[in-house]
């Protein structure tokens, strides 16, 4: 058995019949694992609690008692707290910090079974598209063009996960999107990510960037994969106000193939000027897969889709000032060396200076600015107008009838480690430009992989669903999966 | 150009960080840029509607007003870059 081209779920099936063991599984991942520092995918691996999880699970699995991913090596995003293990949100001022707990999402992945690999790379505070503010140095793309070594990004901020999957180097892992932070790495890496409803996964212990827009979600190689682990992440969670008291469906049961008399809504605002044309061609195309599997395709109308932008950028680093103040060099992470005679104030500055990352610095003293006294009505209680806006637009399309939209995940394909102009902030946000509504409207999104593009690299295309209709969204999403037959995977280099 | 140097002196100190006065160029220019970027939203008509404090629509829960944790002064200090004596320690606030 070729264990490194396993599904979770044919690796469960294995398992569950004896035909595989946890112990072997998660040997191959950790030597896989150990083979993959040219791609920066992981931060910190932890064989000896792979093993011993693995060895657990094994036991549970011979005793009956063997829940979804029990016994699946998967790896965390650098953004939850795994206690005792050392998680920075791939920044320099939590360098150090080992929690004294465990985040909910984690907690639950461990009670069903999984085995931890390791942790992730990631943006810091999963602010970035491309992975270059991470503390540890980008993650980059098993990816390539054809004939050409550039490297690549993974996309970000969830780029550690993304690659880690793509490059066969766990079976899934988790990852959390804030403006597009897993569908995005998901369609650069040919791979499938969803960002559920605001709500469904708790957000207890994971490192907060905008509390309001933050989610968590899994990558993995298949819409059957993240149906099964986003089942074992999500569920309510008292420690969490903001996490949804609704019990938690069987996604994977809701994945029948059959989308007939579903209507699928194709958004004109989308359709934005410097779209690659072959993106443009997989779009069509998508949609006629899913017309030909059944479903209606209608044209929609999301009058506000090009103010989303400005508004995510106005509420997430208002927020992140908030939530990234907590960062002050007394209760952990980094402090800064004082000079004789420096006070409170000298602490907290030098020590955030020296710890937060150029992005990072940017986005919480823009926060800082459009929450300050005078500037408060006008930019952020107007972005919060338009987001009732925004969200109002989605509502209507659903309110006609639309099941789900279908729409690119992404502008383009992934880029070049330093092709981007990162010098203008506002050309890295365009980036986001398909993902970030779904945030500022809660709604559940997955990325699936469409194709490849004249350089052989892999595009994605996103579908939207209604809120609470997951299982929905991710059975229109294994119809197109299964339509598109995507099977590329890149050539091992590293 | 929204944010002059003084602008950008006085909200990095605002959010806590010291950016050295030669920065403070880029720093305006960066930070104007956003800015200038974000003036798309005064198109939107937003007259008579609600600004948004939930995305999803539920009341927060409320529970019992009652102590939950603790008993972990060791746990909660762990982290810290400097602990003493069952203290955070930090310097001198008052004179």
């Amino acid at each position: 058995m070729d264990l490194s081209t396993l599904t979770i779920a044919e690796a469960r099936d294995a398992l569950r019949k004896g035909e595989l063991t946890s112990v072997d599984l998660t040997d191959a991942y950790l030597t896989a694992a150990e083979a993959s520092d040219a791609l920066n995918a992981y931060t910190t691996k932890t064989p000896e609690q792979a093993r011993d999880m693995a060895a657990a699970a094994d036991a549970r699995i011979k005793a009956g008692d063997a829940p979804a991913m029990c016994g699946i090596p998967i790896g965390v995003k650098d953004l939850y707290a795994v206690e005792g293990v050392a998680t920075q949100a791939a920044s320099n001022i939590l360098a150090g910090f080992k929690p004294q707990y465990e985040s909910t999402v984690t907690g639950n992945l461990w009670s069903s079974g999984a085995v931890m690999l390791g942790k992730l790379n990631m943006d810091e505070f999963a602010m970035g598209s491309s992975n270059i503010t991470s503390a540890y140095g980008p993650a980059i793309s098993p990816w390539r063009r054809a004939g050409d070594e550039t490297p690549i990004t993974p996309g970000g901020s969830s780029g550690g996960s993304a690659a880690a999957v793509a490059a066969d180097l766990c079976l899934g892992a988790t990852a959390s999107d804030t403006g597009g932070s897993i569908r995005q790495p998901a369609a650069f890496t040919g791979t499938v990510g969803i960002k559920p409803t605001y709500g469904r996964c708790s957000r207890w212990g994971m490192v907060a960037f905008a509390s309001s827009l933050d989610q968590a979600g899994p990558v993995t190689k298949t819409v059957r994969d993240a149906a099964i682990m986003l089942g074992a992440m999500a569920g309510y969670d008292p420690k969490d106000s903001t996490s949804a008291n609704l019990p938690v469906p069987d996604f994977e049961a809701a994945l029948t193939g059959d989308i007939r008399g579903k209507t699928i809504g194709i958004p004109r605002e989308y359709r934005v000027e410097g779209m690659s044309e072959t993106l443009d061609t997989l779009w069509r195309e998508g949609a006629e897969m899913l017309r030909d599997a059944g479903a209606t395709i209608v044209d929609i109308s999301l009058p506000h889709t090009k103010y989303a932008l400005p508004t995510y950028y106005i509420i997430a680093p208002a927020e992140a000032s908030s939530n990234l103040s907590r960062y002050d060099g007394v209760k952990y992470g980094h402090r800064a060396t004082l000079a004789q005679g420096d006070g409170i104030t000298d602490m907290y500055e030098k020590t955030r200076a020296e710890g937060f990352g150029e992005e990072v610095q940017r986005r919480v003293m823009l926060g800082a600015y459009v929450l300050s006294a005078g500037f408060y009505d006008a930019y952020y209680v107007r972005a919060q107008k338009v987001r009732t806006l925004i969200k109002r637009d989605f509502e209507l399309a659903f309110g006609d009838g639309v099941d789900a939209i279908l729409a690119p995940a992404t502008p383009s394909a992934a880029w070049g480690l330093g092709e981007m102009q990162t010098d203008d902030p506002v050309q890295m946000y365009l980036e986001d430009v398909f993902t970030v509504p779904l945030n500022l409207a809660g709604l559940p999104g997955v990325s699936v992989p469409a194709g490849l593009n004249r350089q052989g690299l892999p595009l994605g295309l996103q579908l939207i669903g209604r809120p609470w209709e997951e299982g929905d969204l991710l059975n229109i999403a294994g119809a197109l999966e299964t339509a598109v037959g995507f099977t590329a995977k890149p050539e091992r280099w590293w | 150009m929204s944010i002059d140097i003084d602008t950008a002196r006085r909200v990095a100190h605002l959010a806590r960080i010291r950016v050295e006065e030669e920065r403070l160029p880029h720093l305006a220019e960066q930070l104007s840029s956003v800015l200038d970027f974000m003036e798309q939203l005064n198109e939107v008509d937003v007259d008579g509607i609600e600004p948004m404090t939930s995305v999803t629509p539920m009341a927060l829960p409320r529970r019992k007003d009652g102590v939950t944790d603790g008993g972990i002064q060791d746990k909660v200090l762990a982290n810290a870059p400097d602990a003493r004596e069952g203290f955070f320690a930090v310097p001198k606030v008052v004179e």
